[in-house]
């Protein structure tokens, strides 16, 4: 952690992490303290009297059945997310891992979309599932499927998933590429010496020695489809149509800045962090260590 | 490649090849309505192939925009304030955090671990999720509508001081003690040791956190009221809420495009460093 060798002066150290510090106080710790001192307090819409109301504003979360549906639908997303673009992601990756010829064209070709803001990506499919114009809403009315996401809840969280998960394979197949490709060759050579054809080596080889990777994937998946849709969902649905693409990120802010429910969305940001630590400490602690071959 | 299977190499190549058509398609019919009329962007099916309009409608997006609601604001503009905003984010991330990974990593002094702890939190507290006291203290601080508001409290990164700290934690210690035989201070040491030594860290960092500002959404639009600070990103928010009048769909694609352009162009002509960045970053 520190070097064995090392500078001993009195101001200096506190200096350099002087700027990083302070923005960390200002903008992070106290706005966090400010939360959490928040979701105990009920207010009144003029902010002109508070009231210490202890554990009300969670109690009241819970029993909200907004809220509560709020949570299982963002579950729901995220798992979808997760689940949709860490597959693809290996299919794409395991035939990529085979290739030698035009390797660095392919990987270039499908990195990209990482680069693409969440509400550009939301743009795009709303674009293309517009009910009235859309081209796939046009190909599949041929099919005589009447799509309008703006009515139907299902299908509104069906394209906030199709959204997010196109603009996350990217990510992970870089990843999974990375790992496939430090795998020594000599095992593969091994197993095919003995008769294992390709799928077989995949599934006996390739992906148990992965699996490291594929943790720290779905961990980082489903942070991404809790915490950074919010463009996503802004720019396709809003939340709605009835609440039915509201995850917890969207519902923060509109509870927030909308609905100007401080106590509550104070409260929201209280449980939303308590799963970004616990969801960090997993982590941290087990992902590293347990799956380990 | 282990043994020849022309098939199963013609297979994948297959497979390759179709996931990034369906990867790009989205991109292909946004290019394609960027490029016809708005006469022919209202008619059923839409265009699957270019039309002659391109040029046009970049000229207009750029330099004229797309009226929502009474003020329209030509992207060029937005463009500006997006780069400023990413550059600021960027560069203001990298120097806070090797400042402190080179504290943390080369002095001994009182609080150190305890200051370490402080940035680590910050790695678990992702704006969105306290948006409305982050909100609050910019407020007070009289920092909305303002470059400052917009970009100091995004640059704190605890993920930057890690991967710093890591950098330097692979640096040899003789390099130190021979600085300080021929008598360099800390900072020159800093400025003419540690700096040179973690370049491709830092290009590989900047193309990541470029990005990651660039692509910022919520945050702009809560603390921007002011037409004049609106980034590109959220202009096209406000595009497709335009309401009541019917979309213009070549236009508000147009923008797209402009939009996420300059990323993609980081990423796919930094992709080494780009690829280094996430996956040392992330780790």
């Amino acid at each position: 952690m520190l070097k064995r060798v090392h500078f001993n002066t009195s101001w200096l150290p506190f200096a350099l992490v002087a700027p990083q510090i302070f923005i960390t106080v200002v903008f992070f710790l106290w706005p966090a303290g400010q939360a959490i001192f928040q979701s105990f307090l009920l207010e009144d819409a003029f902010g002109l009297s508070t009231e210490f109301v202890w554990f009300d504003n969670f109690k009241e979360l819970w029993a909200d059945d907004a809220y509560t549906d709020s949570f299982s639908r963002t579950a729901f997303f995220s798992l979808m997310v997760a689940f949709l673009s860490l597959s693809i992601a290996l299919v794409l990756a395991g035939m990529a891992d085979r290739i030698v010829k035009f390797a660095t064209t392919y990987r270039t070709l499908l990195i990209w979309p990482y680069a693409v803001a969440p509400v550009l990506a939301g743009a795009l499919f709303v674009f293309m599932f517009d009910p009235t114009l859309g081209l796939v809403a046009y190909a599949l009315d041929i099919f005589g499927y009447d799509w309008n996401h703006k009515l139907n809840g299902g299908e509104a969280m069906a394209l906030v998933i199709m959204a997010a998960t196109w603009k996350q394979i990217s990510y992970n197949f870089l990843f999974f590429l990375a790992a496939m490709q430090s795998i020594p060759k000599s095992l593969l050579e091994a197993a095919a010496i003995d008769g294992a054809g390709p799928a077989r080596r995949f599934w006996t080889i390739i992906f148990p020695l992965i699996t490291p990777t594929t943790f720290f994937l779905l961990v980082v998946n489903i942070v991404y489809a809790f915490f950074d849709t919010f463009g996503i969902i802004s720019a396709v649905t809003d939340g709605g149509p009835a609440g039915a693409t509201n995850i917890l990120v969207y519902k923060v802010y509109s509870d927030g800045f909308i609905g100007l429910d401080l106590g509550g969305s104070a409260a929201q940001s209280v449980v939303l962090m308590a799963i970004v630590i616990v969801i960090t400490i997993i982590q941290f602690r087990y992902i590293e260590k347990k799956v380990d071959y | 490649m282990i043994e020849n299977r022309p098939i199963v190499t013609f297979i994948s190549h297959a497979v390759i090849i179709l996931g990034i058509i369906v990867i790009a398609f989205p991109v292909w019919i946004t290019f394609v309505a960027a490029s016809h009329d708005a006469l022919r962007m209202t008619q059923s099916p839409l265009p699957l192939w270019p039309g002659g309009h391109f040029f046009e409608n970049l000229k207009e997006a750029l330099f004229v925009g797309l009226d929502v609601g009474g003020a329209s604001q030509p992207v060029a503009f937005m463009l500006l304030n997006s780069f400023i905003m990413a550059m600021v984010i960027a560069l203001g991330k990298i120097a806070i955090s090797l400042l402190s990974a080179f504290a943390i990593v080369y002095f001994r002094f009182p609080f150190r671990m305890g200051f370490f702890w402080m940035i680590f939190i910050t790695l678990m507290l992702p704006v969105e999720v306290r948006i409305l006291p982050t909100f609050k203290v910019v407020a007070d601080l009289g920092l909305l509508d303002s470059y400052a508001g917009l970009t100091l409290p995004l640059i704190a990164s605890a993920t930057a001081t890690f991967m710093f700290r890591q950098v330097f934690l692979t640096i040899p210690d003789e390099l130190l003690e021979a600085a300080r035989i021929d008598g360099a201070g800390p900072m020159r040491f800093f400025f003419d040791i540690l700096l040179p030594m973690s370049r491709t860290n830092i290009a590989a960092l900047f193309v990541i956190l470029f990005i990651f500002g660039w692509n910022q959404y919520l945050w702009p639009l809560l603390i921007t009221t002011d037409q004049s600070l609106t980034t590109v990103v959220m202009g096209i928010k406000q595009m497709l809420e335009a309401g009541e009048q019917l979309l213009q769909w070549n236009k508000i694609m147009m923008t797209t495009l402009i939009a996420m352009v300059p990323p993609i162009i980081v990423v796919i002509s930094m992709q080494k460093m780009f690829v280094k960045g996430l996956t040392e970053t992330d780790k």
